[in-house]
């Protein structure tokens, strides 16, 4: 039986009625035509999907739309700060952070809460916090270089650090 | 790559979630982190007709401290219990576990009661509890009943639990400490990386008197065969003495003699079955070095 959920998402709230099946991934990118929420595996494997359920961050693909009533979410397109990237995101873009660019939004996801907690981090660190997104372009050296460079203190004329 | 079609309900209480569970016969499932059960889903290895979500009964979501024991709720997050003081004071070796479990964002969604009910002989949680002498709490509108971990886990993907019985509450007892003892504690594992499913891994908790002679120890095994496993016969090595290097590999030797990992492709019985001895000796050898490191 389908079921009437409301959803909070990016600030917007929007109501919809589902079917319980509906995955989340599906809810975000097909009914809500935010398409920046990417899927790669369906089952948990490969990050693509991280969104940003009451302010964690989780799979989509792996919880229901009608798991989202009521609730509050984020997805990559409420990262950029009126227009332009954010600091994270013009990380990514500095230090090559990506090349096809279909893991990106997932990755920037999981990063932003690391990146929000503003603690320095080790790369072995960078690495575990990287661990449950797959990236089959970069070698994860330049992300790890991007989140290096977006955890540096500020300097006036630093790369991902001027604003 | 898509649940097949399922009704689905939403009970903000234990006892409305047992009677949906009743009600809905054997095809009807709890849903409770979904980092299992979805997936399952969305390769259609499961197909039930009910999913009950758990997600909304908040009084499964608490940990309490009673009279010498832990109590979990159910639903607590894996990252939740990681990031528990009471967790880390008590059952360090819990905390240590729980972070090769998955990632970051699954470990935000992941539960206790879930990792405990799936039964899985790759997962690090159940192992610990094994090695804790954890119990359940598994209601039904029939009741609830108190149950070993030893008892629950039957095989792989399987328990002992009624197809109308929900776990509650996870209950771990403090551990009990002769007096003058300092306890040490490991888990190690090896997997191609890292929070993937491990490959095999071994854990060890110690307790070394002022001599540094082991007077407990327990050893537990990951991956190891169909159900989580803990070697008797391994700690009963160790036990009375100095837990020097040699003891510790005989004990890891025992430990692993007569075990049948399941093989696949990213590593057969032989290979697993060494893995496992491997972690188990350095699980043993950090733990007594942990409890040294305490004595001094
Ligand atoms: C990519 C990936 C990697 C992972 N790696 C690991 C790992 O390395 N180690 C590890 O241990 N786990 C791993 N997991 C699994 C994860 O830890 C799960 O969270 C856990 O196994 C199940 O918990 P859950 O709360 O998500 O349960 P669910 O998926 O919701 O449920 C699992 C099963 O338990 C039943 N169930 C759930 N709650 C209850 C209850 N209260 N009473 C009775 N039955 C119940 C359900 O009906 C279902 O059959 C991984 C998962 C993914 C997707
Ligand atoms: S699409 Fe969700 S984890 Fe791969
Ligand atoms: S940039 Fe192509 S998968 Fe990561």
């Amino acid at each position: 039986m389908k079921r009437d959920i409301e959803v909070e998402v990016n600030g917007n709230r929007y109501r919809r009625t589902v079917e319980p099946r509906m995955l989340l991934t599906d809810f975000i990118r097909h009914e809500l035509r935010l398409t920046g929420t990417h899927v790669g595996c369906e089952h948990g494997v490969c990050g693509a999907c991280t969104i940003h359920f009451d302010g964690e961050p989780v799979r989509a693909c792996v919880m229901l739309a009608v798991q989202a009533d009521g609730h509050s979410l984020r997805t990559v397109e409420s990262l950029a700060e009126e227009g332009q990237l954010n600091r994270l995101q013009r990380a990514f873009n500095e230090c090559h952070g990506l090349q096809c660019g279909f893991c990106t939004p997932g990755f920037l996801m999981t990063l932003q809460p690391v990146v929000d907690a503003g603690e320095q981090l080790s790369d072995d660190e960078i690495r575990d916090a990287i661990s449950g997104n797959l990236c089959r372009c970069t070698g994860y050296q330049q992300i790890v270089d991007a989140v290096n460079s977006a955890l540096a203190p500020s300097q006036p004329d630093g790369h991902a650090s001027t604003s | 790559m898509k649940p097949p079609a399922f009704e689905y309900e939403a009970p903000s209480t234990v006892e409305d979630a047992a009677r949906l569970l009743a009600d809905g016969g054997d095809d009807a499932k709890l849903l409770a982190g979904g980092q299992s059960l979805i997936p399952l889903l969305n390769l259609r290895f499961a197909a039930p007709s009910l999913l009950i979500d758990l997600n909304g009964v908040l009084e499964l979501a608490h940990i309490n401290e009673a009279a010498g024991e832990l109590r979990i709720g159910a639903l607590v997050r894996h990252s939740a219990v990681a990031g528990h003081a009471l967790v880390a004071e008590r059952h360090p070796l819990l905390a240590e576990a729980l972070g090769y479990v998955a990632h970051p964002q699954i470990r935000n969604r992941g539960t206790i009661g879930g990792t405990t009910a799936h039964s899985d002989p790759a997962a690090e949680v159940p192992v610990v509890l094994l090695m804790s002498d954890a119990r359940v709490i598994a209601h039904s509108t029939r009741g609830q009943r108190e149950i070993a971990v030893d008892d629950l886990f039957v095989s792989i993907f399987t328990t002992s639990l009624e197809p109308d019985e929900i776990i509650t509450e996870v209950i771990i007892p403090d551990r009990h400490v002769e007096p003058g003892t300092i306890t040490g504690s490991s888990f190690q594992e090896f997997a191609r990386r890292h929070g993937d499913y491990a490959i095999g891994g071994g854990a060890a908790i110690v307790e070394l008197d002022a001599e540094g002679i082991c007077r407990n120890a327990r050893v537990g095994l990951l991956g190891a065969g169909m159900r989580p496993e803990e070697s008797k016969a391994a700690a009963a090595v160790l036990e009375n003495s100095t837990l020097a290097e040699d003891t510790v590999r005989e004990a890891a030797r025992v430990a692993t003699a007569e075990i049948n990992p399941l093989g696949n492709v990213h590593g057969d019985v032989q290979y697993r079955r060494e893995v496992i001895r491997e972690m188990t000796f350095r699980a043993v050898m950090t733990a007594a070095n942990k409890a040294k490191a305490g004595t001094a």
